[in-house]
C-alpha cells in the first residue's frame, strides 16, 4: 500500500539505502550483514507462500535459499520480505530488497526503464482466466460483456485490456492491490472471470471455497517470463543471480541432486567436475567460494527437485513441466555450461 | 555561532550588536532559511543523482503515453487508449466524488446520532451511544473491509437482482437505477434551476430584512421548495419533457455469461464505491456525533432556560438558540473530521475503487515514475486539505459570535 511505498521512496530519494550511500556492492553488504534480503510475493501457494510458522516455501523462495546457498553456504541465511506487485520495484530500487524473486515478468520497460535486471527465468508462464465451470463458457473469446477481476499495477491487467480490445468485446476490470482479496471477489461473484497468469490461477483456485466449480480456459494471451530481479549497475551481484539459477538447471540437465551430490563430486564427467568446483575455479569469478555450486545443489536442491516439491504434479498445483522441461526434453530451460 | 564572532569582530559596538534581540532574530531566521534551503538543495540534487545512477527514468513525459489498462468508473470519458495524465485525472474525480458524497453523509449522520446521543429517551442515548463506541473503535480498513466482503456475499448473485419499484436494482454488480437522458432542451432546466437558487437567497434576504424591521416571519423555507423543485419542473414540461430515462436492461434469457444487467444500460453505482463511502461516512459520522454532543453540552443551559422564559417553543430554541452557538464550538474539530475523511478515502485500493492512490498506484507501476507520482499524490491531497479547511474557516468566522 502506498503508506509502505513513500519511505520507500524517500529512501531512494535521499541516498539512505545502505548499499547507494557506503558505495559498496550488494555482495559485499550481503556478507557483511550476514544474509539475503529477499523480496516474495504476499503468499502465492507453489511460487512463494508462508506456512502457519511462517517458513515461506515456494519455487520462488527456492532461489533466494539458493542464492543464500551459494553465497554463506546456508540456504537459511535469507530474509522474506513480502511485497505487493505495486510496491516491489520501488523495495528493489531503494535498496529494501537484494533480490526480488516475486514472479515477476520480464519486459523490455521494466528491464530498460527501472534501473533494474532480470536475471534469468525460473519460470515460464502466459495469462490465462478462470471461469465457472456453469457459465458454460469454454472459450476466452466467448467472454463479451465479463466482468474480470485481477490484480493492480501488473502486466496482467494490461494484457486483459488489450485482449478484450483487440477482439472487440466489452468487459468491465475490477483491480484489487491484493492478490487474496481478488481470490475473494472472485469467489463471492463480484465477477465473471479472473485472470492472472495461468501459474496463479492453479495456485489461488485452492483458496476458493469449491475449487472443483471452476475452470481455467485454454486461451493462454500472453507470454509471461517470470524470472528474478536485480537492481542495474552490480554486475557482481547480477552474476550471483543469474548464476544460481543457471547452476540450478545445469544440475538438472547433469543429473545432481541434493541426494547424489556428495558422490557426484567423484564423478569423471569434467561439466560436474567444473560446476561442484573439483575441477577450475569458477567460484571466483562470481566473488564466492568454489564449491558455491556444490552447496546450492546440497542445500536446495536441482531444478526439477524444486519445481517438483513446490508446484509439479504431486503438489495440490498438479502443474506439469510442459515448457518448463529442459531443453533436451522439449521445454525451454536451456542454461548457459558452466566452463 | 563562530560565523557570529568573525562576522562581528573587531566591531565596537559588539557587545550591544550580540545582545540585540532584533538582531538576533533575524539572524536566526535567516540561518534558518539558508539551512533549509540547503537541505532541500542537496535532497534535490542527491535525488537527481540517485535516479541517474540508478538509470531511472525521470520527468513528466509518461503523463501522455497511452495508458492501457481499463477503469471501472469514471465521471469524464476514458478508455483503454487514454493518457496516464487523463487516468490520473479519472482517479482524482473519483476520490473528490467519494470525499463530497462521503462528507455529506457523514454530516448527516453525526447530527442525528450526536442529538440522539444527548435525548432523553433511554434507548435512543444508548443506541447512539452504542453506534459511537463501537464504530470508532473498530479500524477503518476493517470496516471497509466488512462494507465490501459481507456485503458482496449477502446481496443477489450477477443473475438475480433485489427491485425497488421496478426502477431500483441491487445485485452484487452494483446499484442500478435509469439514467437520465438529455436531449436538445434540456439545459433551459438547468438555467431554471440555478435561477430558482438564486430566487431562493435573495427572498431569504428580504425575509430576514422584513423580520428585523416588522417583526413579520415568512415561510422561507417553504418557498424555496417551491422554488427549487417547482421552477425547473414547469420548465420541464414547458420544453416539451426533454428527459428521457434510460432504465437498465435486465438479460434474463440466452447465455448465462450475459444473463443480468447489460453493461453500460442505465445508470450504476459500483459496490466498491457503495461499500467505500458507506464505510467512510459511518466511521467518520461517529467521530461528528461526538463533535456535535461536545459542542452541544457546551452552550449553557442558561441558554435554554432563557428561551423557554422567552416563550420559544424547543424545535425553534435548538435551531435558533442552542445550534448556533454549538456551531462555533463545532466547526473546528468537523473541519478535521472533513479532512481525515478525504485522506482515508485512500483505503479505496485494498477494494478496487480507483481512487487517486490506486490509479496513481498504477501508473506508477506501469512506468516506475514512483517519485512524481508520489508528489502528485501529495499536491492533490495537501490542495483538497487546503481548499477544504479555507473554506470551513471562512465559514467558521461567518458563524463565530458576532458582538454587537
Amino acid at each position: 500500500m502506498s503508506n509502505k511505498i513513500l519511505p520507500l521512496v524517500l529512501g531512494a530519494a535521499m541516498g539512505v539505502a545502505a548499499s547507494t550511500a557506503a558505495g559498496a556492492t550488494t555482495l559485499e553488504d550481503v556478507k557483511a550483514k550476514g544474509f539475503i534480503q529477499c523480496g516474495v510475493s504476499q503468499g502465492l501457494p507453489g511460487f512463494s507462500n508462508p506456512d502457519a510458522q511462517g517458513n515461506w516455501t515456494g519455487l520462488d523462495v527456492d532461489l533466494c535459499r539458493a542464492m543464500a546457498a551459494a553465497v554463506f553456504g546456508d540456504a537459511s541465511a535469507v530474509k522474506f520480505t513480502p511485497l505487493s506487485a505495486k510496491e516491489r520495484f520501488t523495495a528493489l530500487q531503494s535498496g529494501e530488497v537484494d533480490v526480488l524473486s516475486r514472479n515477476t515478468t520480464w519486459t523490455m520497460s521494466r528491464d530498460t526503464q527501472l534501473g533494474l535486471n532480470f536475471a534469468g527465468v525460473n519460470y515460464y508462464d502466459g495469462q490465462g482466466f478462470m471461469v465457472r465451470k456453469d457459465l458454460g463458457v469454454t472459450s476466452a473469446l466467448e467472454l463479451s460483456g465479463a466482468s474480470v477481476c485481477t490484480n493492480t499495477g501488473t502486466t496482467t491487467e494490461l494484457n486483459v485490456a488489450d485482449y478484450f480490445r483487440a477482439n472487440n468485446m466489452p468487459y468491465e476490470i475490477v483491480a484489487f492491490e491484493k492478490a487474496d482479496e481478488v481470490v475473494a471477489a472472485y469467489d463471492a461473484g463480484r465477477c465473471d472471470v479472473y485472470t492472472t497468469d495461468a501459474s496463479g490461477l492453479y495456485a489461488q483456485r485452492l483458496k476458493l471455497t469449491n475449487p472443483g466449480d471452476h475452470m481455467v480456459l485454454p486461451e493462454i494471451i500472453s507470454k509471461e517470463p517470470l524470472g528474478p530481479v536485480v537492481r542495474q549497475g552490480d554486475d557482481e551481484w547480477f552474476n550471483v543471480a543469474k548464476w544460481t539459477l543457471n547452476a540450478m538447471i545445469n544440475a538438472e540437465e547433469l543429473g545432481v541432486t541434493s541426494a547424489n551430490v556428495d558422490e557426484m563430486k567423484s564423478s569423471d564427467n569434467p561439466s560436474i567436475k567444473r560446476m561442484l568446483g573439483v575441477e577450475g575455479a569458477f567460484g571466483e569469478g562470481i566473488g564466492l567460494s568454489n564449491d558455491w555450486a556444490y552447496n546450492v545443489i546440497k542445500n536446495v536442491g536441482n531444478y526439477e527437485e524444486s519445481f517438483n516439491a513446490n508446484v509439479g504434479p504431486d503438489t495440490p498445483l498438479g502443474i506439469s513441466r510442459g515448457v518448463n522441461a529442459l531443453w533436451s526434453d522439449g521445454g525451454f530451460l536451456y542454461a548457459p555450461p558452466i566452463r | 555561532m563562530s560565523v557570529m564572532e568573525q562576522d562581528s569582530a573587531g566591531a565596537p559596538a559588539r557587545a550591544s550588536l550580540m545582545n540585540d534581540p532584533k538582531v538576533r532574530g533575524y539572524f536566526y531566521q535567516m540561518l534558518l532559511v539558508v539551512l533549509l534551503l540547503t537541505f532541500g538543495y542537496i535532497i534535490v540534487t542527491n535525488t537527481i543523482a540517485n535516479l541517474e545512477r540508478q538509470n531511472i527514468a525521470s520527468g513528466w513525459g509518461f503523463l501522455e503515453n497511452t495508458a492501457g489498462f481499463g477503469i471501472i468508473q469514471s465521471l469524464v470519458p476514458y478508455t483503454e487508449t487514454s493518457s496516464y495524465g487523463q487516468a490520473i485525472f479519472v482517479g482524482f474525480l473519483n476520490t473528490v466524488l467519494v470525499a463530497v458524497v462521503g462528507i455529506f453523509c457523514a454530516t448527516i449522520i453525526g447530527f442525528v446520532v450526536g442529538i440522539a446521543r444527548l435525548s432523553n429517551n433511554w434507548v435512543i442515548s444508548r443506541l447512539a451511544y452504542c453506534y459511537v463506541e463501537l464504530i470508532r473503535n473498530v479500524p477503518l480498513l476493517l470496516q471497509i473491509f466488512f462494507w465490501y466482503f459481507a456485503v458482496l456475499r449477502a446481496v443477489p448473485g450477477k443473475r438475480e437482482k433485489w427491485s425497488l419499484f421496478d426502477t431500483f436494482h441491487l445485485n452484487i454488480a452494483g446499484l442500478r437505477g435509469p439514467k437520465p437522458i438529455w436531449e436538445p432542451g434540456a439545459e433551459f432546466i438547468g438555467y431554471a434551476l440555478i435561477i430558482a437558487i438564486v430566487a431562493t437567497v435573495a427572498v431569504s434576504r428580504w425575509a430576514r430584512k422584513r423580520q428585523e424591521n416588522t417583526g413579520q416571519q415568512f415561510p422561507v423555507f417553504w418557498t424555496a421548495v417551491g422554488l427549487i423543485i417547482g421552477l425547473p419542473l414547469i420548465t420541464y414540461l414547458a420544453t416539451g419533457m426533454p428527459i428521457q430515462l434510460e432504465h437498465p436492461n435486465f438479460v434474463e434469457t440466452g447465455p448465462r455469461l450475459r444473463q443480468g444487467f447489460e453493461l453500460g444500460v442505465g445508470f450504476n453505482l459500483i459496490p466498491e464505491f457503495l461499500a467505500l463511502t458507506a464505510a467512510l461516512a459511518i466511521y467518520t459520522a461517529a467521530f461528528i456525533a461526538e463533535i456535535v454532543r461536545a459542542g452541544i453540552q457546551a452552550v449553557s443551559h442558561g441558554q435554554t432556560e432563557a428561551a423557554h422564559a422567552l416563550g420559544i417553543r424547543q424545535g425553534p430554541t435548538l435551531r435558533l438558540v442552542i445550534i448556533p452557538q454549538a456551531m462555533r464550538v463545532i466547526i473546528p474539530p468537523l473541519t478535521s473530521q472533513y479532512l481525515n475523511l478525504t485522506k482515508n478515502s485512500s483505503l479505496a485500493v485494498a477494494i478496487a475503487f480507483p481512487d487517486l492512490v490506486s490509479v496513481g498506484g498504477t501508473v506508477l507501476n506501469q512506468t516506475g515514475q514512483a517519485i512524481e507520482i508520489i508528489g502528485i499524490w501529495m499536491a492533490v491531497y495537501l490542495s483538497l486539505s487546503l481548499l477544504t479547511s479555507a473554506f470551513m474557516n471562512w465559514y467558521n468566522q461567518r458563524m463565530a459570535l458576532v458582538e454587537r
